[in-house]
């Protein structure tokens, strides 16, 4: 009797463990199904040590929130939505295994820690993979988040690689994990000088986590290696700041450079100079709304078809708004004002009837997402090409000022009017397509802006005050004022923001330019001449 | 001297502008405590501080037309000065709550309290006693104006240039008072009162003695202006604004004058944030956005600048205007804010007071063409050279 | 002359005209205020507040509206506007007679209406997180206090993601201020030490965030797990999130937990980038529950949009809504006092599948849900705590522990002392 109970036990005993110690990776995955966040750590790690490479696409899908159980029997499947239903892949062997309704299924729960084991494991089963770049993404999984346990897979992978590349990530990666293992002194030591030649905030990072651990003996090590790091990141760091300077100033000289040509040239106080800027990325908004609805294949050239787009919108809300107001107002130059900031409250609550009040989803497009590494700096696509589209744009403008035919009038008009008219210019012509040219080039600055803010009706008030203090810092009245004052504004700032923080550094901007407008009435660049005092 | 300075400014229109405002002080306090509130002649108390606060706008408007109508300049920071008589008074009015507040700490207003603040910065000293804040309320954008008009003024800063960097400075005390750190309340700003002078801010007396102040103080200040405008140092105020230069050549130091006018309109608009405060019951940095220092220049517009009574026509009008449509077309009336700002200039360049000043004009001007033709007298000159003024 | 007595004539006309417009409705309604900007820069925000009130007060109507009169709501427009609020707040209770209003969304607009409330003896619903310390008897605090967002959300962190160095950054105004002082508080007493701690503040609107996220960065590379914890007010968010997102900042190395951020700012943005940040709520709208389903039916056969969110102040509005017609349903009467002694005890179904009831401290009862950020916009829970009663004198900062709030009779107080048994805060 005795006997049988207690055979009855490890009967029952061998069966508990088998069902969770087993290595049947079928068996674990589905029991994902059934685990919370806390079992699904021990059941990854499980699924991982079977070393069997055919359960790597079960764990990416699960990382990816693809991964669902079936509700009637709890089988786990990575699915692909097809239409109403999900078409079922079974996890291991890739085939199909039909179809089944959305609501037949329920989808594995996933943390942020979850997929970090996902991410350790798939680094130690993918590092054998016979995809060069597959290789190379697990080195970097394991040099992001390394183990004890991946230690000896990386040394079994470094042995077979050929790779100059990933064997290098290979080398580091084994590096990283050597510091966090019980492996003696002197390979240790070692692996101190291959993390510290890495560089940057990573290699500090995996020291300093890796300090607390380790023998007394190699603290001096660390600390000269994170000592070393810090003095070249300093140099980086001030690279990195001068470039973000340099993207804020830019996009203070897209915000500014239409208002540097209606107020800068013509003199209008153009207080709905920022809601062409809103017109302008509500017309990237409509573009690109169309083509997901009609030709999503094309969703990458969104931004370009938008441009001539809003450059027309605003172009053409320009023209209408001169000829129907600010024509009337022309040697009133402080009455503009009343009528533009009229005109702006209008274009607001227009824009706020037709679409909503809520901000409105503009996407990046593919070329303009992520970032490069430039040495230690990080380098951020969407920056770059604002960056550039900005001075894209100033050269252009600058261009069509001096060298076109319709910038000389433009320029014979502000100047003396009445000579200009007399010379047979069309004064109220040239009036009117300045200023539908200036708030054009509003309407183009609102596609960029799109990308990195608010696509709101308060898109325009957020610009208008920094886009006047431009201008005026500049000079009024010429370009490359503007450009050296939204340059060197956004420098400044960059400048001061680390040290007093945001807030701080703006007010002290503004002061600066207060103080520097007595010094310098007329801004950075003063025109000279008799025009000015007119 | 003084007597004929304040019986200059006694022309008509001021006159009965002045009296108009002092009927209205005892009017409606009175309609208000002394009539049932079922009466035709009963004025709600929500009636009357509304009128309250458009008289302080009106007094704002008032100051900023005394430097943009009579001098030129263009302030679009006047909001500023106005919102730090606010923060005075609402700095005396804090200080009065005592240990009434929710934690019940006798010195500290409770937003130093949960910011976990261990004593009073040293600027809010004094703050308690009634003459000290007022002092403060006339000092603070008094000497704000003179610092800042001292170094603008002098190095000739002007026209669009000088209505920009006004932008700037309301702008960057918005952003300084918008921080914690500042120890004004940041975001929240100052609010909760309880009582002014040891009468309680709710009550109805003091809302009809606040009320009866604004109109009062609005009245002697309109008279103030119209004695500067009307003396002779307002002629050379007209002289600098429209031709600087020659009144400079003529010996005039410009500067001075500007300043001079500067700082006396910040003080005013100072007394009307001062107002302003106790009647809406919250002062805090929104006051201090650009956009509320260009509505006023639009009060002012829309009133017609330069004739003293214009603005405060003007700043009435636009806030009732904005009051009724926020509550009856909520969804709408930003629309006819915006046409409104449109028509005025497009049709009324000189706004309501000067358009019709312009038509009184005309007219007299045809009636004179009609005298003259008759052979009696040849005096047209004048209301000509007005109309086309 | 003549003319200017005209003018002034006509204002005081235009004033009474008001007056009388609205004065003018018939009695066998029963009036309630709707306080929320339309215009102005929180419109983005409140708008949809205003659209979720409309609806609920369609749909109580279609249910026979209460008491057996129909609900009419009167909507204004303070225009994002503070002072506006106080004399808009006025002017519904004094002029429109409204029984109750529900507005505001900034502490700002809730600080400045406060006063009006309590002098008119009029009831306000307030439907959005805030930072507590405060407790009026004339406001329903139907938003999260700091511990029923911020420490839950806190504890997720630590104990889920073993996060050991934090990093909070928050707009510069009253809430992120009152809510990081309290969370350093806490964080303290959990053993964090002070220099695991960084703080940072940022303007309204701030859209230049490059160097915040390189210095996030920079102090998330100190070897221990990191995390944000962003109090940043709704409009900056999205820049915010879009420079994360750029510069590559993964939800795995660095989660970002994010008190103001919903369904609806992050309508605005493409999260593919996102999945694993954070948020916590009492509220998402991808809750499971059949209550939940039927209310987003609901609200977009209401905007005849289906692609309309809904978010937790919706869900804040629907809760203190409700809990108003229950309130006076059982007090028979709009009258405020009434009103204001019944409704304590009041228990209505949230949307999260449970009951929240109306506290004596005049806030509610809630559960703490915490959401990842997937792609298609929705939030993944993943975690709920059981309901928690809203905190309005936080435990954690020293001059509040003492206090708590009790509007039951006999106490009747806001502020009400422990330590020392008084009414009437700290003391001296």
């Amino acid at each position: 009797m005795l006997i049988r109970f207690i055979t009855l036990v490890f009967l029952l005993l061998s069966i508990a463990t088998s069902s969770f110690a087993q290595s049947d990776p079928k068996a674990l995955i589905d029991q994902l199904g059934k685990a919370d966040f806390k079992q699904a750590e021990e059941l990854i790690g499980q699924i991982a040590a079977t070393g069997d490479p055919r359960v790597v696409p079960a764990l990416n899908a699960f990382g990816e929130g693809d991964l669902y159980a079936r509700k009637s029997d709890g089988a786990v499947f990575i699915t692909k939505a097809a239409g109403a239903n999900f078409a079922l892949i079974d996890p291991l062997t890739g085939e199909s295994a039909g179809e089944a309704p959305k609501a037949a299924m329920v989808k594995l729960k996933i943390n942020n820690n979850l997929r970090r084991v996902i991410r350790s494991a798939m680094g130690g089963l993918t590092l054998l993979s016979p995809d060069r770049t597959v290789r190379l993404q697990a080195a970097d999984a394991v040099l992001r988040s390394p183990s004890a346990e991946n230690l000896e897979l990386v040394e079994a992978a470094l042995a077979k690689e050929t790779d100059r590349e990933v064997k290098a990530r290979m080398e580091e990666a084994r590096a990283a994990s050597i510091l966090i293992s019980n492996r003696s002194v002197e390979e240790k030591r070692a692996a101190i000088e291959t993390v510290a030649s890495l560089g940057g905030r990573g290699a500090i990072s995996i020291l300093m986590s890796a300090s607390s651990s380790l023998d007394a003996a190699l603290k001096p090590d660390v600390d000269a290696a994170i000592a070393k790091i810090e003095t070249t990141q300093a140099f980086w760091d001030m690279g990195q700041n001068v470039w973000y300077g340099i993207s804020l100033g830019s996009v203070l000289l897209l915000a500014a450079i239409g208002l540097a040509i209606t107020f800068g040239v013509m003199g209008i106080i153009n207080m709905a100079h920022g809601e062409m800027v809103m017109l302008g990325a509500y017309s990237t908004f409509v573009v690109q709304e169309a083509i997901r609805t009609s030709a999503p294949h094309l969703f990458d050239w969104s931004l370009a078809i938008a441009l001539p787009v809003a450059f027309l919108v605003t172009a053409a809300a320009g023209l209408i708004i001169e000829r129907g107001v600010i024509r009337f107002l022309y040697g009133r130059p402080l009455e503009t004002l009343l009528a533009t900031w009229g005109v702006s409250l209008i274009l607001q609550q227009l824009v706020r009837s037709i679409f909503g009040p809520t901000n409105q989803e503009v996407g990046n497009p593919s070329w303009m997402s992520g970032a490069f590494q430039l040495g230690q700096m990080q380098i951020t696509w969407n920056r770059l090409w604002i960056v550039a589209f900005s001075l894209t744009i100033f050269l252009g403008l600058l261009l069509l000022m001096k060298r076109s035919a319709f910038g000389l009038q433009m320029r014979a008009v502000t100047q003396n009017r009445r000579m200009a008219s007399s010379m047979g210019i069309r004064t109220p012509w040239v009036d009117a397509f300045t200023f539908a040219l200036g708030s054009g080039i509003a309407g183009i600055a609102g596609v960029a802006l799109s990308q990195i803010d608010n696509v709101s009706p308060n898109l325009g008030q957020s610009y208008i005050i920094d886009s006047f203090m431009v201008v005026v810092f500049g000079g009024v009245g010429n370009l490359w004022g503007t450009l050296v004052g939204a340059l060197s504004l956004g420098v400044l700032n960059k400048f001061l923001e680390p040290s007093v923080g945001a807030v701080l550094g703006k007010i002290l901007v503004l002061v600066l330019i207060i103080l520097f407008i007595q010094k310098r009435p007329r801004g950075l660049f003063a025109l000279k001449g008799r025009a000015i005092e007119a | 001297m003084i007597t004929s300075f304040i019986l200059r400014a006694l022309e008509g229109r001021i006159v009965a502008a002045i009296a108009i405002l002092l009927a209205v002080a005892v009017l409606v306090p009175a309609s208000n405590l002394l009539t049932p509130p079922d009466s035709a002649l009963h004025i709600p108390t929500y009636a009357m501080s509304l009128m309250g606060k458009y008289l302080c706008y009106a007094l704002l408007a008032l100051a900023l037309d005394l430097v943009w109508g009579y001098c030129g300049i263009l302030s679009l920071g006047h909001g500023a000065f106005f919102a730090l008589g606010g923060y005075a008074m609402g700095m005396y009015l804090m200080r009065q709550i005592g240990s009434r507040g929710v934690y019940g700490d006798p010195v500290l207003p409770d937003f130093m309290v949960f910011l976990n603040w261990k004593e009073l910065p040293w600027f809010w000293h004094g703050m308690d006693m009634f003459w000290f804040a007022m002092l403060m309320v006339l000092v603070v954008p008094g000497l704000l104006a003179f610092i800042f008009g001292w170094f603008a003024f002098r190095s000739r800063v002007n026209g669009v240039y000088l209505s920009i960097i006004t932008q700037a400075m309301t702008y960057a005390l918005m952003l300084a008072f918008f921080r914690n750190d500042m120890g004004f309340g940041g975001n929240n700003g100052l609010t909760d009162y309880k009582d002014i002078l040891g009468f309680s801010v709710q009550a109805d007396g003091t809302r009809a003695v606040l009320f009866a102040l604004s109109a009062i103080l609005l009245s002697l200040c309109l008279l103030l202006a119209s004695a500067i405008t009307r003396s002779k140092f307002g002629k050379v105020l007209v002289g600098v604004r429209d031709a600087e230069s020659r009144v400079r050549f003529l010996g005039f130091r410009v500067e001075n004058i500007k300043l001079f006018t500067f700082v006396v309109s910040a003080m005013m608009a100072g007394i009307a944030g001062a107002l302003f405060v106790p009647q809406v019951g919250i002062i805090n940095p929104g006051e201090f956005a650009p956009a509320n220092s260009i509505e006023v220049v639009v009060w002012t517009a829309v009133g017609g600048r330069g004739t003293l009574i214009g603005p405060i026509i003007g700043a009435v009008l636009v806030n009732g205007g904005k009051s009724f449509f926020t509550g009856a077309f909520p969804e709408f009336w930003l629309y006819a804010l915006g046409a409104l700002f449109i028509c005025v200039t497009l049709f009324m360049p000189k706004g309501i007071v000067g358009t019709v000043q312009g038509m009184l004009a005309n007219r007299r001007a045809a009636q004179a063409a009609a005298k003259a033709e008759a052979g009696q007298n040849d005096d047209r000159a004048t209301p000509q050279i007005q109309a086309a003024e | 002359m003549s003319f200017k007595t005209k003018l002034g004539g006509a204002m005081l006309a235009a004033i009474m005209s008001t007056t009388a417009f609205h004065g003018a409705f018939a009695a066998d309604t029963i009036k309630i205020g709707v306080l929320h900007s339309l215009s102005g820069t929180m419109a983005i925000s409140e708008t949809t507040l205003k659209d979720a009130m409309l609806m609920l007060v369609e749909e109580q109507n279609k249910k026979g509206g209460v008491l057996g009169k129909k609900l009419e709501a009167v909507v204004v427009d303070p225009a994002s506007d503070w002072p506006l609020f106080a004399e808009k707040a006025r002017q519904l209770i004094s002029q429109d007679k409204v029984a109750a209003v529900f507005g505001c969304w900034t502490s700002s607009s809730r600080k400045s209406v406060l006063p009006v409330f309590e002098e008119l003896n009029s009831i306000l619903f307030y439907p959005v997180q805030y930072e507590g310390e405060e407790s009026s008897r004339n406001i329903f605090y139907t938003g999260a206090a700091p511990n029923q967002q911020a420490i839950p959300a806190v504890d997720y962190l630590a104990e889920n993601e073993g996060v050991e160095r934090w990093v909070l950054a928050g707009t510069d105004y009253v809430y992120p201020q009152t809510t990081n002082k309290i969370l350093k508080a806490y964080l303290m007493s959990k053993g964090v030490k002070e220099e695991d701690i960084m703080i940072n503040y940022t303007p309204f609107g701030h859209s230049d965030w490059q160097t915040i996220v390189t210095d996030i960065k920079k102090f998330g590379s100190a070897g221990k797990k990191t995390a944000v914890v962003s109090t940043i007010n709704g409009d900056a968010n999205v820049p915010f999130y879009k420079e994360l997102a750029n510069q590559g900042i993964k939800a795995e190395d660095i989660p970002v937990v994010a008190f103001s951020v919903g369904e609806e700012e992050l309508a605005g943005l493409d999260t593919a980038p996102l999945v694993g940040h954070l948020a916590a709520w009492n509220y998402f709208q991808s809750v499971d529950a059949p209550v939940n389903a039927e209310f987003i039916k609901t609200w977009h056969a209401f905007t005849k949009n289906d692609k309309r969110v809904t978010n937790d102040p919706m869900e804040a509005a629907y809760i203190g809504f409700n809990a108003w017609v229950k309130a006076v349903e059982a007090a028979g009467t709009t009258d405020t006092d009434k009103v204001l002694d019944s409704i304590i005890g009041v228990s209505v179904p949230n949307l999260s599948g449970g009951y929240s009831t109306v506290m004596p401290n005049h806030h509610i009862t809630k559960p703490v849900l915490i959401g990842e950020i997937q792609a298609d916009g929705q939030f993944e829970i993943v975690q709920q705590t059981p309901s928690v009663v809203g905190d309005e004198w936080s435990d954690y900062l020293p001059d509040s522990k003492d206090l708590i709030s009790d509007w039951r009779k006999p106490m009747s107080c806001g502020n009400f002392n422990v330590a020392t048994g008084k009414c009437g805060g700290k003391g001296s």
